[in-house]
């Protein structure tokens, strides 16, 4: 076993020795030279190639945890709906749940940069959300705050709300213990968690200044310009993970026994309190672990925008920097040690919220 | 009726949810069918033939002979047919439970089968050589797949083994192997293994691209593998090993005969959806610019000849790997189902 990997080292080194490439770990502070189109680190060419790494790292992180936000809701809609009632309703979630299963993702990565966004109308015609966003071939276009004082004060008093929120639902379990009087707290909840909040965002966002982005010449200029490549990644993640999303939901909410539910009707309680008290409970546990391989595997796939040419990690990196330093070994353990690095940290913090959350069996 | 009134309009809000959800269909599903039916152009051989709003399928019949088999010089596919024929053969043979000797035939198949199989590709021995970078579409497809399967499958059984292994040296051995391959993505490892297998192999000594990429896609998956074996051999009673080893079984022995056989029983489902998951991920070779099925569907759309045939090609290619991966999981399924079955009785 020694002597095997000491004659892959040996070789190894023989062979970088004759293309003229010195081991270590320097180049990292030479100029880059590359162009990154999309980053959100302010990233220029004359850039060190640290500097590269860590806009392809924000990049990875930005797609990822916008589609594992999306891939969340989608895949739990999709995995309740399967269970509905409805006959057609649940087999339309069924038809979508085996349709994005059984497809690579590739194909949807692909399909959705060369099949939908290239077949987009030009900026001239672009399709536009009330005049403020706009989706053509060049990508998707959003405005953003010329300052964000008065989005601050609306999210200090969401933080403010939020609080409100858990002191009343506290205050409300408490004097239901003690006297046994309900308190609508999922009203007063939905008032203070749900219309407040929006209402203070409308309210920061009226007197906040955008920067609209308005047609000029044959494009979109200011506002924020999310490029096709983000698009189309981020539309494939999303629907492609939400499947696998809704099968776990399914899964999780039918390995609740029937028993469990018609004791909790037996006792009384409404429909929305059964699933709220006794259902979930129940399902989480066994939705959690497999939720948290599939938010692992959205991470990991994020690299399938290297295909597409996506500036993530592995388009950047183990591309583009490889290319240009010759590196490949330096370069290769590093972009490996950074997914493993997200990895562990994703299920370390799932392991933690899992074993707060464990049922408690006695 | 009175069936359809209940899973349908039970109730108004049902009702309605009804009706939109017909609505949806219908707005969908008539323009897909006018487009890829009603609408299409099917006969013709060259672009001027298509000339109405639908699907243009004569793109299709004219690049066939690609999808399936590549840039494989025309004249030798008849060995890839002999060699698709031969697999179709062996698994149909072996479905068949009273045939005899039927032990020593699946041996047989997974040693014997991938050699001669390659014989007829590659050639060699009589036969003219095709070189690798030759081979394309969908039988490259099935290549990786079935040629990372056959390493990935023992070497994941290994590791699973060796996880649970008394030796502390192959237990954390194992567990580093499988825990490594499972934390970075694919693409990183048919990257590292097209970028670093030439370099650390001595000068001269060359290891063919596709050799490359499947050594990398079977590292993954045996990691994928050992944890869906791991949940059988969990799930199996301690007492089985245990009654075998008051037997006085060796170790290999017991694994061999008594845990393994009723292991891999319990994990076929995880292990089938893991082989399904390597066959969507045989796609990944277009980055080292290998052109399996996926890849030369997407290499067909830069044909000037046939501008604007994306649609197309991504139904046709997309078609074929839905109704693969429908087919193996369904298969899976069922399988479960005459299993349970059977111990039900």
């Amino acid at each position: 076993m020694v002597a095997v990997i000491w004659f892959f080292v040996q070789n190894a080194s023989q062979n970088m020795m004759k293309a003229g490439i010195a081991s270590g770990f320097k180049f990292l502070w030479r100029d880059s030279g590359i162009e990154v189109p999309f980053n959100l680190t302010g990233y220029k060419p004359s850039d060190n190639i640290l500097f590269l790494l860590w806009t392809g790292v924000v990049n990875t992180l930005l797609v990822s945890i916008v589609s594992i936000a999306v891939a969340t809701i989608v895949g739990f809609s999709v995995g309740l709906l399967r269970l509905s009632r409805n006959w057609l309703l649940s087999t339309l979630a069924g038809f979508y749940i085996e349709f994005v299963r059984n497809i690579p993702l590739l194909f949807f990565v692909l399909f959705w940069y060369f099949g939908v966004l290239a077949a987009l109308p030009l900026p001239r015609e672009s399709y536009d959300v009330l005049g403020v966003v706009f989706l053509n071939r060049r990508g998707l276009s959003i405005p953003t705050p010329n300052d964000l004082h008065g989005l601050k004060i609306a999210c200090l008093a969401i933080v403010v709300l939020i609080a409100a929120q858990v002191g009343v639902a506290r205050w409300a379990a408490a004097r239901q213990a003690r006297t046994g009087r309900d308190f609508p707290v999922w009203p007063v909840g939905f008032v203070l968690c749900g219309v407040l909040p929006v209402a203070a965002l409308v309210a920061g966002g009226l007197t906040t200044a955008w920067d609209v982005p308005t047609l000029r010449g044959f494009n979109y200029r200011g506002g924020f310009v999310m490029v096709p490549e983000f698009v189309a990644l981020f539309a494939a993640l999303s629907t492609y993970t939400a499947g696998f999303i809704a099968e776990v939901v399914r899964g999780g909410i039918q390995s609740v026994r029937q028993g469990q539910i018609d004791a909790a009707r037996a006792l009384g309680l409404t429909q929305g309190r059964i699933v709220r008290l006794v259902v979930i409970p129940q399902a989480m546990p066994v939705i959690i672990p497999p939720i948290t391989s599939q938010y692992l595997n959205l991470i990991k796939n994020s690299s399938f925008g290297a295909a597409i040419a996506y500036p993530e990690i592995v388009a950047v990196f183990m591309g583009s920097a490889l290319v240009s330093t010759g590196q490949s070994i330096e370069i290769i353990a590093i972009t490996l040690a950074i997914y493993l690095v997200l990895s562990l940290a994703v299920s370390l913090f799932m392991n933690w919220y899992n074993a707060r959350h464990r049922l408690v069996v006695r | 009726m009175s069936r359809l009134r209940e899973r349908l309009f039970a109730t108004p809000l049902d009702a309605v949810i009804t009706l939109v959800c017909l609505y949806i269909v219908w707005r969908i599903s008539v323009p897909l069918v006018e487009w890829a039916v009603y609408d299409a152009t099917w006969n013709g051989t060259s672009r001027e033939a298509c000339t109405g709003q639908g699907a243009c399928w004569v793109f299709i019949r004219a690049r066939f002979g690609q999808f399936m088999y590549g840039q494989y010089p025309v004249p030798l596919r008849w060995r890839v047919d002999v060699a698709g024929a031969l697999m179709v053969l062996t698994a149909g043979l072996l479905s068949w439970r009273g045939l005899p000797q039927r032990r020593w035939f699946a041996l047989a198949s997974v040693t014997v089968l991938p050699l001669v199989g390659l014989w007829l590709l590659y050639g060699g021995f009589g036969l003219a050589i095709v070189q690798t970078r030759e081979w394309g579409g969908l039988m490259l497809t099935l290549v990786l797949t079935i040629y990372a399967g056959l390493i990935a499958v023992p070497l994941g059984i290994l590791l699973a083994l060796g996880r649970r292994s008394r030796l502390p040296l192959i237990r954390f051995a194992s567990v580093v192997f499988i825990e490594f391959w499972r934390g970075v993505p694919i693409i990183t490892v048919i990257f590292l293994a097209s970028l670093l297998l030439p370099l650390i192999m001595p000068a001269g000594f060359d290891v063919d691209r596709l050799a490359r990429a499947i050594l990398g896609l079977a590292f993954v998956v045996a990691a994928y593998m050992a944890e869906a074996v791991r949940g059988g051999l969990q799930a199996l009673p301690e007492g089985q090993a245990e009654a075998a080893q008051a037997l006085g079984l060796g170790y290999w022995r017991i694994q061999r005969m008594i845990v393994l056989p009723q292991a891999l029983r319990i994990a076929l489902p995880a292990m089938t959806n893991e082989f399904i998951s390597l066959f969507k991920s045989t796609t990944l070779v277009l980055i080292v610019s290998l052109f399996d099925l996926l890849g030369i569907a997407q290499a067909a759309l830069a044909d000037p000849n046939w501008v604007g045939m994306n649609m197309e090609a991504y139904v046709f290619a997309g078609a074929i790997y839905w109704f693969a991966c429908f087919g193996m999981s369904q298969w899976s399924r069922l399988r479960e189902k005459r299993l349970q079955t059977a111990h039900g009785r």
